[in-house]
């Protein structure tokens, strides 16, 4: 079996009559990228709290690299970079400044290597050229890159970003999801949360699913995707002649879509070019045709609603 | 399973330009092997969070103007007295009468006059805003994730406001001293009961006022970070501070209340004049002292309480 980089048992937490965190286990693989996936207020953050210590919970354990929290913080900790519900530094202090700050306050951290280390973390997330700007002065991308140099500050076995693209532009996006890709193939464990579903699914290889405090689904996303089959989309003008061969391949559930001349059906066992091959042998003029793989959003709705409203 | 060369890990392409190449390291010792936790070496942690400490509070400008803004009574207090020396008596703070003739008394006149207001006000300030600033900004929640332990941190933010309390002392202590040599000179000291002491001797005595007053404040100093362990508002827990302060300042002015009024903080803040008697009761001063550290002793066990076991949610 897998070491685990993070796991809980039965992990529950109230905050008055609410159950923010239900029985929540969960199972993060060591060196794997956990999106960790939930609308607004379904008990995300106050998981990763009570993981990293701040809050305590009313019942179960949790594990952190293999031993318990918070009993082992003072061990466990300094092997963890982490980003909590948004970035927080002193606002009249640079952005160096408040990361020397920070490793001062570190015991394990070199005070010797303070410099080095700095520099490097702020160049990595771009913003050397704003290190000694106040950071009463930056822009929320920026604030949010600080918050994640802060975490990188030191070689770290695991990370916990929460919501780590809140406030950057697409090109900062596409930055944390490189940053994230190249510390994984470090052999970092990351457990990412996000409400950006597309985002986590470009980068993670297994995910967790949670919903008005209770964990709705968790694996790797082939695992977690798996149950349904992907679809197959076939774009022509004759739709009879086409929805016979897939029907007669075996496909099931197809849509006729007029409007667009569009054909879609569950693929089932069928191999995408062999139906490729039998439209063109029965004369179907075939414009388009493609394979869907269900996309997480679709799991994701079906799981917590569609509803925008929050739940609770 | 994880790279034991940082250099390696610089190399995320977040600008596009190539990483500047960082001077080959050896391997960083926190890691640990195999990816189980390994003990971690500790350097020297604690002097270095309270250089951080230390740091953090004086480099902030409100702190500074705080400082600042202490400086003023001693040298207004200097002038005004300066200005209407030929006329000289009538009411006034102790001791602002011997001003005149000795700008020794200039540094006890402004003690008397800032203690009242000017020292909780600043004082109170930073101590309230201690624990309370942090969660405030939400960089409690970083720093407790380093980790600092909790008791640590309370340690030296205790540390860090009791500094700033000396510091804002000094500051009234040594413009009142350097005013009051400017305007008036510094002489040989009379004391309260007519007898006269060398200069050496009156300065002598003065740092022992000085140090006084900065343990007099001890008790204000661990209320403020009680109060500011209760709160995520810096404000709020900076207003209760003062509001308690002067509300005890009005119960120590109601003689009906009786011997209770001795066991408030505020009460013996005035009896630095102690130290300007012939024969110094050196008695009355520590027991003075000791109800300081009662104060800091209970107010600091119900911070300790209830920081070490707080839920951080902001």
């Amino acid at each position: 079996m897998t070491p685990l980089g993070v796991s809980t048992a039965g992990l529950t937490r109230r905050f008055g009559r609410q159950t923010a965190v239900d029985q929540v286990s969960l199972e993060v693989p060591a060196g794997a990228v956990y999106g960790f996936l939930g609308p607004n207020g379904s008990g995300k953050t106050t998981t990763i709290r009570m993981l990293l210590g701040l809050v305590s919970p009313h019942a179960g354990s949790i594990e952190v690299l293999g031993q318990p929290m918070p009993a082992s913080s003072g061990r466990v900790l300094p092997q963890v970079g982490a980003l909590i519900e948004g970035p927080a530094f002193h606002p009249y202090l640079s952005g160096a400044d408040n990361l020397r700050r920070l490793d001062a306050c570190d015991r394990t951290a070199d005070p010797g290597t303070r410099k080095r280390r700095v520099d490097e973390a702020l160049h990595r997330v771009g913003l050397a050229a704003a290190a000694r700007k106040r950071y009463r002065q930056y822009s929320l991308g920026m604030k949010q890159r600080l918050g994640l140099a802060a975490a990188l500050l030191q070689p770290r076995e695991l990370l916990i970003l929460d919501e780590p693209t809140n406030g950057l532009d697409p090109q900062g996006t596409r930055e944390v999801r490189n940053l994230v890709r190249t510390l994984a193939a470090d052999g970092t464990t990351v457990l990412v949360s996000s409400h950006l579903l597309s985002e986590v699914e470009q980068v993670a290889t297994h995910v967790g699913i949670m919903s008005a405090g209770r964990l709705l689904a968790q694996g790797s996303l082939d695992e977690v995707l798996g149950n349904t089959s992907p679809s197959l989309r076939v774009e022509t003008a004759e739709l009879e002649a086409a929805a016979q061969v897939l029907t007669r391949m075996g496909l099931t559930d197809l849509v006729l879509d007029r409007g667009n001349e569009r054909i879609t059906a569950q693929l089932g066992t069928a191999a995408p070019e062999e139906v490729n091959r039998e439209l063109v042998r029965a004369g179907v003029a075939v414009r388009g045709l493609g394979v869907a793989r269900p996309a997480l959003e679709d799991l994701f709705m079906s799981l917590t609603g569609e509803g925008f409203d929050v739940v609770h | 399973m994880s790279s034991t060369d940082p250099t390696l890990e610089v190399s995320a392409s977040w600008s596009p330009d190539p990483a500047p190449a960082a001077p080959p390291a050896a391997a960083p010792p926190a890691r640990a092997a195999g990816g189980a936790p390994a003990r971690l070496p500790l350097r020297g942690g604690l002097r270095r969070l309270l250089g951080s400490e230390l740091r953090l509070v004086f480099r902030r400008r409100r702190n500074q103007a705080l400082l600042a803004v202490l400086a003023g009574p001693p040298v207004l207090i200097g002038l005004a007295v300066r200005a209407s020396a030929p006329r000289g008596g009538g009411d006034g703070p102790d001791f602002l009468g011997q001003i005149t003739g000795n700008g020794l008394f200039l540094v006890y006149t402004a003690l008397t006059v800032c203690l009242p207001l000017f020292l909780p006000l600043a004082v109170g300030v930073v101590a309230g805003d201690s624990i309370s600033g942090e969660a405030g900004t939400g960089t409690l929640r970083y720093l407790l994730t380093i980790p600092v332990g909790r008791g640590r941190l309370l340690l030296a933010k205790a540390v860090g406001v009791m500094v700033f309390a000396a510091a804002a002392v000094m500051v009234v202590v040594v413009s009142g001293l350097v005013t009051g040599w400017v305007l008036f000179g510094l002489h040989n000291l009379t004391l309260l009961s007519g007898d006269t002491v060398s200069l050496v001797n009156g300065l002598v005595r003065t740092v022992g006022v000085a140090v006084y007053v900065m343990t007099a404040l001890l008790g204000l100093v661990a209320l403020g970070m009680f109060i500011s362990t209760l709160t995520e508002v810096p404000i709020a827990a900076m207003a209760a501070t003062v509001a308690v302060t002067i509300i005890v300042e009005v119960l120590d002015a109601v003689p009906q209340i009786g011997s209770f009024r001795s066991a408030l903080f505020t009460h013996h803040w005035l009896g630095f004049g102690e130290l300007l008697r012939p024969s110094v009761d050196v008695g009355s001063l520590a027991s003075w002292s000791a109800l300081q550290l009662a104060y800091v002793a209970v107010f600091g066990a119900l911070a300790w309480a209830r920081f070490t076991t707080k839920d951080i949610t902001s």
